[in-house]
């Protein structure tokens, strides 16, 4: 995909736009159930200690979810 | 128009407030069973109103109705097969968009649906002004505004599902549009329907070719099964995905989603308004500290810590009284019935046995008690997402750590509470390598036995000693995980996105509700097993008894002791006699080849067979096995220096049976257990035979290796 950057290389703080979904079956189905779908603006609220996963705030809930799930996410920043 | 018998079933997303709404309906009038073949827990109840008798059943939480979780199928096959007369689905007020999901997936199913839009008044604190008129009339359901956790608005709702379970008896599916593609595809494949779609009442063509679009495993099963159709339809769906591949690099699930969310979009716009910007709620604060790359991890290490400290101290003094009540019952029926067969059998398998259940009750009590606060405070999920990136090394998952220390990751825990705390796992694979796991932690029963040996073999080392044993278990149970999820555990773990819901403050009525069923559950369910395998090791024990002669000649030496003392010994020698001459006792020689490369000996292996009925056993079999009366666990000084000075003993033959006693078999409390949680008696079997089997390449491993290096 063009120049888009995927959920895992956010910093924490970062905002950012979903832009694109690039698995199926049950991961994506998974990630889309929770609301992550193109369009959503989202915040990065933070990482646990090991980096890994990821926080992030969504249309008014939070949700956490693994760097190898955050790789199937095509975002774009804001200044991006 | 009154007497009409209606079931509402209860659905929603997690966290949604679904189990507050449950509660508010039908109060502490609940039952609680397993969905069947599943152990997806099933909770209902009845209530009457207005004359009509209601039957309440509250469907697992989902964020979907996709074929992926079990939760999900439970919750489809339910609506499909039993086809409630209406279906409540309760969304969160304040988390509104992604909540719909669900609900636009219950109107494409068509089901009769009343929406109750929960916790309204958290989305007012959040500034979200919500019309339900607007929404009602956008969604076309009716919407009912309420705060379960209050009560409010419950009356109005039951009101409104029992008046749209009256007027609307048929299904009728909402008929969405996925864009011209899909549409396209749909249109051609329900074509294929006519004539053969009566076998799928009360489901609508359209429903099942939109599943088969979605690749949902559950729906192609079926149409497999109809080969005239299933011919037609891997074409078309062949061919929509090709296109879509090709016009917009995605695949029809995908462009399905985003057209339901969509519709969504569009409706919460009209129907909703943000009258301020963003902002970070109380919880984002809450979790600034909680879920601190530095702090957090020490938190959770103290909560962890406070909980076990807690579930102990609190139910010492309960599991005092039923101890006390035991013994007290073991004393009347000693007085009043009399010397035989029947007397053993109500003492040793009867009051014990019954007493071996209750026990446990005090310590699964207060385990749900804590688990329920973590679960409904919201914290649990923090959990999951500090520890996360380390369990997920052993294929285990954040909330698996829970379990371990109950069990005795913290020496003196219990794996009987233990394996009940691993239910907050949705991950089915790493839940069955965590249940499988945990037994090997140090619980309570195992702490006298190290007591023994450490104090008969390693006095000088004792808190050095105990401190390695428990990373040693640690050790095993995360490589054993490990190992299974390598193994008989295989395959990819389940998508770990979740949920961190907002923390709330739990109502005491929820947590006391939550706790007493899952105990209830446990009395009534494991109860009956431990009932009868207690009596069966007491059988083991006591069987064959010793041949007349044999018994009449020690009856013979115990009236012809002189003292007191002289009659105990001779009656210690009796017990001996008896156990070597039972059923155990002859496993127990019998198994002596097998066990010789692990230095134990034939009183050593009677007291392992004791110890499946409770670990401590071993300490008290082993002492009628050294003719020294039935040793007190709490108060082993005794035969633990008689243990240093027999010879065969030594350090490392100690040692070897500590691991030994640390793996081999959970008790059969537990095992009943495992039965429980799993569903059936292939995994509580399976851990019996791999555990001890590891325990005994370990010891043997130890042992011999020991004995290479001069240790023995």
């Amino acid at each position: 995909m063009e120049n888009f950057e995927t959920l895992r290389m956010l910093r924490v703080g970062q905002q950012a736009v979903i832009k694109k979904i690039t698995v199926g079956g049950e991961m994506g189905r998974r990630i889309r159930d929770m609301g992550i779908v193109p369009g959503t603006v989202f915040t990065v609220m933070g990482r646990a200690p090991l980096k890994d996963p990821v926080e992030i705030k969504l249309k008014g809930y939070n949700l956490t979810l693994r760097n190898n799930e955050a790789d199937h996410i095509l975002v774009q920043t804001e200044e991006g | 128009m009154s007497g009409e018998k209606i079931t509402i079933a209860l659905a929603g997303n997690p966290n949604s407030g679904k189990t507050s709404m449950f509660n508010a309906i039908t109060g502490a009038r609940q039952h609680v069973g397993n969905y069947p073949g599943v152990t997806v827990e099933k909770k209902w109840g009845h209530i009457s109103l207005n004359g009509h008798d209601l039957e309440i059943v509250d469907l697992p939480g989902t964020y979907s109705l996709t074929a992926y979780s079990m939760e999900e199928l439970v919750a489809r096959d339910y609506l499909i097969k039993q086809k409630p007369d209406v279906v409540i689905d309760v969304v969160d007020a304040a988390n509104l968009e992604r909540n719909l999901y669900l609900a636009v997936q219950f109107m494409e199913l068509g089901v009769p649906l009343v929406i109750a839009l929960n916790m309204m008044d958290v989305a007012e604190g959040r500034g979200l002004k919500i019309d339900p008129d607007k929404l009602s009339r956008l969604m076309g359901v009716p919407v009912v505004p309420t705060v379960a956790r209050k009560g409010k608005g419950v009356k109005q709702l039951l009101g409104e599902a029992v008046e749209t379970a009256l007027r609307q008896k048929q299904w009728r599916p909402l008929e969405l549009s996925y864009g011209p593609d899909v549409d396209q595809a749909l249109l051609e494949l329900t074509g294929k329907f006519n004539g053969n779609s009566l076998a799928w009442s009360p489901l609508g063509a359209r429903w099942v070719s939109l599943k088969l679009l979605e690749n949902d495993a559950e729906v192609q099963k079926q149409v497999s099964q109809d080969p005239g159709l299933a011919g037609h339809m891997e074409p078309l769906r062949q061919k929509l995905r090709d296109h879509l591949r090709l016009t917009m690099d995605d695949d029809p699930e995908g462009v399905i989603a985003d057209y339901r969310y969509g519709f969504i979009g569009g409706i919460y716009r009209q129907a909703v308004q943000e009258t301020r910007a963003q902002r970070l709620e109380l919880s984002d604060k809450i979790d600034k500290v909680l879920t601190n790359r530095l702090v957090g991890p020490l938190i959770l290490l103290a909560v962890l810590y406070g909980i076990y400290q807690f579930v102990f101290w609190a139910s010492e003094i309960p599991v005092g009284w039923l101890e006390g009540l035991f013994g007290w019952l073991g004393g009347v029926a000693e007085a009043a019935i009399p010397e035989g067969f029947v007397k053993s059998l109500v003492i040793s398998g009867i009051i014990d046995g019954v007493g071996g259940v209750l026990g446990f009750v005090p310590l699964i009590m207060f385990m749900f008690f804590t688990i329920a606060i973590l679960e409904d405070t919201g914290y649990l999920a923090r959990v999951a997402y500090l520890l996360d990136r380390v369990l997920r090394n052993f294929g285990l998952h954040g909330n698996s750590v829970m379990a371990m220390i109950v069990s005795g990751g913290i020496s003196g825990g219990c794996a009987v509470p233990g394996v009940m705390a691993a239910r907050t796992l949705r991950d089915p694979k790493a839940r069955l390598a965590t249940i499988l796991t945990v037994p090997m932690m140090n619980c309570g029963a195992k702490l006298p036995v190290y007591a023994l040996l450490i104090g008969a073999f390693f006095a000088a080392r004792e808190a050095q000693m105990l401190f390695a044993l428990t990373l040693v278990s640690w050790g095993l149970a995360l490589i054993a995980a490990r190992i299974l999820r390598w193994t008989v555990l295989k395959g990819e773990t389940s998508p770990f996105v979740m949920e961190l819901p907002p923390y709330r403050l739990p109502t005491l009525r929820g947590l006391l509700i939550h706790t007493w069923e899952r105990t209830w559950q446990y009395i009534k369910k494991a109860g009956t097993v431990i009932l009868g395998i207690s009596i069966l090791m007491w059988a083991l024990m006591s069987f064959p008894a010793l041949p007349e002669d044999q018994a009449a000649a020690w009856d013979a030496k115990v009236q012809a002791a002189t003292t007191k003392e002289l009659r105990q010994e001779v009656e210690y020698h009796k017990g001996q006699a008896e156990l070597a001459h039972s059923v155990a006792g002859r496993m127990g020689r019998a198994l002596h080849y097998v066990t010789a490369p692990l230095g134990f000996d034939w009183r050593t292996n009677v007291a392992l067979v004791g110890g499946f009925a409770a670990k401590e056993v071993v300490v008290s079999t082993l002492g009628t096995a050294y003719s020294m009366g039935e040793v007190d666990p709490e108060d082993t000084v005794g035969l633990s220096e008689r243990l240093a000075k027999e010879p065969g003993w030594n350090p490392l033959k100690a040692f070897a049976l500590m691991l030994f006693v640390m793996i081999y078999a959970p008790c059969f409390v537990t095992v009943a257990v495992i039965r429980n949680e799993t569903g059936g008696w292939k995994w509580p079997l399976f851990a019996v035979a791999y555990t001890t089997v590891s325990a005994y390449v370990i010891s043997f491993l130890v042992y011999q290796g020991g004995k290479l290096l001069g240790l023995g």
